[in-house]
């Protein structure tokens, strides 16, 4: 029981980060904020490979191999588009060495 | 169960994800936080292949390198003004695998688990409604389907009626842990999340993505419950509760409320505010 409330307290902690590390987002920052989040949420990516390597039943690791899949495609693919995104938003500075190049 | 070093090596990485959302807030360090978040799933990954040494080792190798291959050609070769699109449906697959994942995790939950029941419900649910909505809110984007409010009369009926065959599944699986309830409860989902975004106007489409993102981040947590793993808890929380208030943010810089674009259409007002 005590392992509960563990994991209930670290949810709870949680949830507050999660609001007050993006309480001061600049509103230009929304949509690749959004991007950067839902890359983040593809860690589930760890559950599947968990549920995948423990199980002896065929069927289960077909889907179990689905759900890596897919879970890969929202990690790496989260991380990249979000990069593409923030490509734009680059500071002077950064835009005046790629010139040079 | 896991080894004290892939639990510290779980915090670092769960730090690396707190460190990236707060860096992704400002535009100075924004794209160095989504590099942060980037190193911090890796670390995340290679922990879990070294601690829990999964069998099956060499399919699942495959399908990472087939997610990297799709999650990157995807990404790389989508135009600018179709990237809301892709992140919807990069979040519609995260829930879709996070659904597929707690349908798993019912064969081994055991009977007296009542509180895993209840997160492996709710997972399954909520993914599918996730899964389900962002394919939605991706085709009106692509405009494969209108982007106006699409409703039909019983439209509320029925969407109540399934909410509460929804919740009166969950309390049945939870009652009575079987696969087949599990993937009754998942067509449900399915249909709810449809229903959900339907009559939602296109303009504010990117604030549903951003609400079934939110969404798929609970059901991640609760996944991170029932595994008992502490990264994928943080990690699912932290995308909970930032996406919840980022949905409000959204909706407050465009003047409109989370309610009013959801349910909008349905009480036959305007959606276009």
């Amino acid at each position: 029981m005590s392992e509960s409330i563990a994991l209930l307290t670290i949810f709870v902690l949680a949830a507050f980060v999660g609001v007050e590390v993006i309480s001061k987002v600049s509103s230009t920052l929304h949509t690749p904020l959004m991007s950067g989040a839902n890359a983040i949420h593809g860690v589930i990516l760890v559950g599947a490979i968990i549920v995948t390597g423990a199980t002896d039943s065929t069927i289960v690791m077909i889907v179990g191999l689905l759900a890596v899949v897919l879970a890969t495609v929202n990690m790496v693919g989260g991380f990249v588009v979000t990069d593409r995104m923030l490509e734009m938003f680059k500071g002077p500075g950064a835009r005046k060495k790629e010139l040079h190049k | 169960m896991i080894p004290t070093w892939a639990q510290i090596g779980y915090l670092v990485a769960a730090v690396c994800f707190i460190v990236a959302l707060k860096a992704l807030s400002s535009p100075r360090s924004a794209r160095t936080g989504n590099l942060i978040g980037a190193a911090g799933a890796v670390l995340a990954v290679i922990i879990t292949f070294a601690a829990y040494k999964p069998n099956h080792l060499a399919p699942i190798l495959i399908a990472l390198v087939i997610g990297t291959v799709g999650g990157v050609v995807g990404s790389r070769r989508v135009q600018m003004t179709q990237m809301p699109q892709l992140v919807a449906l990069f979040n519609g697959v995260g829930g879709g695998a996070a659904a597929l994942v707690a349908l798993l995790e019912l064969g081994e939950v055991s009977s007296d688990a009542t509180v895993a029941a209840i997160a492996s419900a709710f997972t399954i649910l909520v993914g599918a409604i996730s899964f389900s909505g962002s394919v939605v809110t991706f085709t009106k984007l692509q405009e494969l389907m209108t982007t106006r409010p699409v409703t039909f009369p019983g439209l509320p009926v029925l969407f109540i009626a399934s909410i509460l065959g929804g919740v009166a599944l969950s309390v049945w699986l939870v009652s009575d842990p079987r696969v087949w309830v599990g993937v009754l409860l998942c067509l449900v989902g399915l249909a709810i999340g449809v229903m959900l975004v339907l009559p939602v106007g296109g303009a504010d489409v990117p604030i549903v993505i951003s609400l079934l993102n939110a969404f798929t981040g609970l059901t991640v947590a609760a996944s991170g419950y029932v595994l008992g793993n502490t990264l994928l808890l943080v990690a699912g929380t932290l995308v909970g509760a930032a996406g919840t208030l980022l949905t409000k943010l959204m909706a407050d810089a465009m003047g409109r409320s989370v309610f009013n674009i959801l349910f909008g259409a349905v009480r036959g007002g305007s959606t276009l505010g």
